[in-house]
């Protein structure tokens, strides 16, 4: 027997997707990967593989920094499963924190676990991915299959993800629900020996509680609480081109373009360049662009009051920059012992946000801040 | 909808038409295995380092009105 909320899911989701084109989308490339089976290429498992890492990032009133664990292990032949750990010690005195509260500190912790299975030329992945703080919780499933057709020169990527979300407050019984559902396609695709580019598209439809908790609009200067729509549907195309060139390094161009119910369009570029020196060394410098502008209901101060009201930065119309800069050492490579590669790798990144239409509460002046991100990786092979 | 979204939309199927008129034919990849010693170099993977593109993906999805076509799915708010 089905459960009725099953089937309700369901028929949910086939509207949505019909809603959305996608069906007549996936029915194409089901049947384009059916009948490319025969020229599908041996497809290959990721490498087993240690990741240990600690990340930082301060900004903007905010510092999050702690450690992350990624671990794979397979058998080379038919599976390989990884398992995740992330942490965020949080210590926030934002803008928003300052003009309605005081400075907190909390801790996320991110647990991700996910087998990889390869049959007949297809690997699939299932994954699941739960996160814990004091008023945020998230569970997510997430299923992706890949194959590659024309003697690996193409490969085609569709996965779903469906997560569960509770929204509270730490300092009351606030307690909200929202659900979230991806659906993703991309195709990557060899041009020549050294130019590879992928197209990603990805529709996200959510249903439940969309605000912050805590954060609140402003009517005439007074401060009223938040209302948002309680759904929303967004689509991302991204556009991806790597290049090797003879001096020994590479350029890499991306592009994403975001649109939402909500009224919000954003493009993203970004422009990086690895170059080897020696034979150990990798440097990357990239420089990352991104715009966006105002959900229909955002505004830094209402004239009256509205149905649905935020004043939340995230959905004013601004600007960021970033300007990245990574390098990787490869320690060691060798065929005897128990660990075949090492590397040493740290990244630092400084982003520049610029809001149009988000004020300083205090000084009435268009809001602006920098922030630093870094990370420092350890990868063993095994 | 945005000029470079027209674009992609417009370009997708006909990629797709173009890939499965080959898949009727007898296919031959033009970038033979033995060629793509440079493919698999490092600075020539999207992700090399997956645990960092992950952590930059969540500083970007807490601070952006956007998200999706990137590398991370799940992951919680840690965002106030």
């Amino acid at each position: 027997m089905v459960p009725a909320r099953v089937l309700v899911e369901v028929v949910v989701v086939i509207k949505l997707l019909n809603k959305m084109k996608l069906l007549t989308h996936l029915t194409f490339i089901s049947g384009f990967l059916i009948s490319s089976v025969q020229l599908s290429y041996a497809a290959v498992l990721a490498d087993d593989r240690a990741d240990i890492m600690t990340h930082y990032y301060s900004g903007g009133g905010v510092t999050a920094q702690g450690p992350a664990l990624l671990v794979r292990k397979g058998n080379d032949k038919s599976y390989s499963v990884f398992a995740g750990y992330y942490v965020d010690n949080v210590t926030s005195a934002s803008i928003d924190v300052e003009a309605q509260a005081s400075e907190y500190t909390e801790k996320r912790d991110e647990v991700s676990l996910g087998v990889d299975y390869l049959y007949n030329d297809t690997i699939t992945t299932l994954s699941y991915n739960t996160s814990e703080e004091s008023d945020y919780l998230s569970d997510s499933v997430n299923i992706d299959m890949s194959q590659e057709f024309f003697g690996g020169m193409t490969t085609f990527n569709i996965g779903y993800s469906t997560s569960s979300d509770t929204v509270k407050r730490s300092d009351n019984d606030f307690n909200k629900d929202l659900n979230r559902y991806r659906y993703r396609l991309g195709l990557s695709q060899i041009l020549t020996k050294n130019w590879i580019t992928s197209f990603n598209y990805e529709a996200i439809a959510e249903k439940g509680f969309l605000n912050n908790p805590y954060r609140s609009a402003r009517v005439l200067g007074a401060y009223v609480p938040e209302v948002y729509p309680s759904t929303r549907t967004s689509e991302a195309y991204s556009l991806r081109s790597l290049t090797y060139f003879d001096w020994r390094g590479s350029i890499r161009f991306d592009y994403r373009f975001f649109t939402d119910t909500w009224g919000i369009q954003s493009d993203t570029f970004e422009i990086g360049l690895n170059k080897y020196l020696g034979d150990k060394n990798i440097f990357e410098i990239s420089y990352r662009l991104y715009s966006q502008n105002k959900a229909s209901f955002y505004s830094d101060n209402f004239d009256a009051e509205m149905v649905y009201m935020a004043r939340d930065k995230e959905l004013s119309t601004f600007s960021d920059t970033t300007l990245k800069a990574k390098y990787t050492y490869h320690m060691f490579e060798n065929d005897s012992g128990f660990f075949s590669k090492g590397t040493f790798t740290t990244s630092v990144s400084y982003i520049e946000f610029e809001y149009d239409d988000f004020t300083h509460y205090k000084t009435g002046e268009k809001y602006s801040y920098t922030a630093w991100v870094a990370q420092i990786l350890l990868s063993l092979w095994y | 909808m945005s000029c470079c979204q027209s674009v992609l939309l417009k370009t997708m199927p006909i990629v797709l038409l173009a890939g499965l008129a080959t898949a009727c034919s007898s296919f031959e990849p033009w970038v033979q295995p033995y060629e793509r010693e440079i493919l698999a170099d490092p600075v020539m993977s999207f992700a090399r380092e997956p645990s960092i593109e992950n952590h930059f993906s969540h500083v970007y999805e807490v601070r952006e009105g956007s998200h999706g076509a990137g590398t991370s799915v799940g992951g919680g708010c840690g965002c106030n």
